[in-house]
């Protein structure tokens, strides 16, 4: 990667975690941490991987995206915004009564959302059916997901596995953001889920594991995961829960929690700060 | 005597038979062969998949393919699909409102020998209470092959409910209209209403006959669709007849009777009884002993119909 692409996108991800900001700290509810974990995934994936029209969000021929770990949303929403699927000024009617900006991701009202998400283990089961779907249709679209480690603990996940395997979805990426937490703790402490990458293999995935905040090897593992054929693609993201935001960062807490006015000020000057050095 | 046909193997055939004219697919969940969607899977084997026992996965997986543009049946028995995976029914399906068709056998208590694990009373009560999902519950072969063609052709969630055991063919094939939400009155009568739905349609008419011999006079109403529930038909019966009597193959609590009762309470106040199984478990059995056990017969539907009238004075 180039350094002026990867600079362009290190700032559309911090423009990205100020909106997650903005949308928690408006609503007085969310949840930041797996947001700003995400971001530089969500970013990547709008930003430079999927084939999507933000003027025709329904297009037939897209590439589909389903929010998995779908409370992470604040992210999703802010990237959507980035990209031109609604306003960014609505980002802070975020959870308000008269918003279309659901708690969670929904289809039926939100431009640009492929999947209402947000029951965990249950996105990528529709991720393998939009990537089923495509195959039947003889559409070359690809579909992604993005699950949570602590989602990883719920038994659909492995029955999605499995499908996804036995169907040979090639044209189906997971990503699993691996960053530690879950809302009671640590995710090895609350249920162990790992070895992950193990366990995905013998799913029959093949498994790419990188640093989720570094834009060449998110690069790289989207651009090997286009190479492998009959069989699905898992994404193994090591990353840091509230990445961007140093009271946040990998401090279980912040799961689902906003910010108080100080702490809003705080998260956006360090941001600002972080964007005026690229 | 009639034909006997499940409505399960009207459903599987039905399947097949409008996999030619319309572009569904369908998935099982280890239960072709049961829930008969086999015979699909025989005529169209490019367009079936078995998700193995994995019920959850099976309407997450459904709801995606909907949500890329499919028009995707799923089915297993009653229990599982319902039951276990209610919570994907809700969110993955129906919040998103999305076109997938759930095809549920295997309901109620005519699943026999298997007993109570798998012999659902509860599916119409948990459907009902989704909003937007349309549910229905075929009285005999016509109807199950009507209604899965109802089904392809509304756009949105279905849950269809069909069962195990043969039943009568009760409807003419070559005469038969069908139209999601509406009851269709099958027999006229002026004393009590039986509104029934599934198997008990069949008691209801036994029902009406005995009933006569003792000079009152019942009218039968099927009501294959249980939502939307034909608010019109109902609050018409309880006008010209006074009293209603429902019947169902299902507990008597969430399920059509509650449904009847609920409009008309708003409608038109009149008595109601309830026939369907009280609030219990199954168990294994015979299908004829256990239709009499847990009060399913058409004598059941004369003593509470005669209480019915009673209750009018």
């Amino acid at each position: 990667m180039d350094s002026v692409t990867r600079r362009e996108l290190q700032k559309t991800a911090a423009n990205v975690r100020l909106g997650v900001l903005e949308e928690v700290f408006s609503a007085s509810a969310g949840h930041p941490g797996g947001s700003l974990s995400i971001a530089d995934i969500i970013t990547y994936l709008y930003f430079a991987e999927m084939n999507v029209r933000p003027e025709e969000p329904d297009w037939a021929d897209r590439d589909r995206f389903v929010l998995s770990k779908g409370h992470t949303c604040p992210a999703l929403y802010a990237a959507l915004a980035e990209k031109g699927f609604f306003p960014k000024e609505d980002l802070k009617t975020f959870r308000h009564i008269d918003s279309y900006l659901q708690g969670h991701p929904d289809k039926k009202h939100i431009p640009g959302i492929d999947m209402s998400s947000g029951s965990l283990g249950q996105g990528i089961s529709a991720a393998c059916g939009m990537a089923l779907a495509g195959k039947l249709q003889n559409k070359d679209y690809r579909v992604y997901t993005v699950l949570g480690d602590g989602e990883s603990q719920e038994g659909q996940v492995w029955e999605a596995a499995m499908f996804a395997a036995h169907y040979k979805l090639d044209n189906l990426c997971a990503v699993l953001d691996f960053n530690g937490l879950q809302i009671d703790g640590a995710v090895t402490e609350v249920m162990n889920p790992t070895p992950l990458d193990d366990k995905f293999r013998a799913f029959g995935w093949h498994v790419i594991v990188i640093d989720g905040h570094d834009f060449d090897a998110i690069e790289a593992a989207f651009a090997e995961a286009k190479t492998i054929k009959g069989q699905p693609t898992l994404i193994l993201a090591n990353t840091t829960k509230g990445k961007g935001v140093s009271y946040m960062e990998n401090k279980a807490g912040w799961h689902g929690k906003a910010p108080n006015a100080e702490e809003y000020a705080q998260g956006v000057a360090e941001l600002n700060a972080y964007l005026e050095t690229l | 005597m009639a034909e006997k046909i499940a409505t399960r193997e009207a459903y599987g055939s039905a399947l097949a038979e409008f996999g030619y004219k319309y572009n569904i697919i369908v998935f099982d969940a280890d239960l072709a062969e049961a829930t008969k969607t086999i015979k699909f899977k025989k005529e169209h084997p490019d367009k079936f998949f078995d998700c193995g026992i994995a019920e959850s996965n099976m309407l997450g997986v459904a709801a995606g393919a909907a949500a890329a543009g499919m028009i995707p049946f799923v089915s297993s028995f009653a229990m599982f699909a319902a039951g276990r995976a209610f919570e994907q029914i809700r969110n993955s399906v129906a919040y998103p409102q999305l076109n997938v068709k759930i095809g549920a056998t295997h309901a109620g208590i005519t699943v026999g020998e298997d007993g109570a694990t798998h012999q659902c009373l509860e599916d119409l009560a948990l459907m009902r209470t989704i909003p937007g999902m349309v549910v229905m519950n075929p009285a005999d072969a016509v109807e199950a092959r009507a209604a899965v063609e109802a089904a392809i052709l509304h756009d949105g969630p279905v849950y269809m409910r069909f069962g195990r055991a043969a039943v009568p063919v009760i409807f003419d094939a070559n005469n038969f209209k069908f139209e999601i939400g509406k009851g269709v009155i099958l027999a006229d009568g002026t004393d009590v209403t039986i509104a029934a739905t599934g198997v008990m349609v069949e008691q209801a008419l036994i029902a009406r006959e005995l009933l006569a011999n003792e000079g009152i006079s019942a009218r039968v109403v099927n009501c294959c669709t249980i939502k939307p529930i034909d608010r019109e038909l109902i609050t018409k019966c309880a006008e010209e007849t006074g009293c209603i009597v429902t019947a169902e193959e299902h507990s008597v609590i969430g399920g059509f009777g509650s449904a009847v009762t609920e409009v008309l309470c708003e409608t038109c106040p009149v008595p109601v009884l309830r026939v369907g199984t009280e609030d219990v478990f199954g168990r294994s059995g015979k299908v004829p002993p256990l239709m009499e056990l847990y009060g399913l017969t058409a004598q059941n539907i004369v003593d509470k119909a005669k209480r019915a009238v009673a209750m009018k004075k």
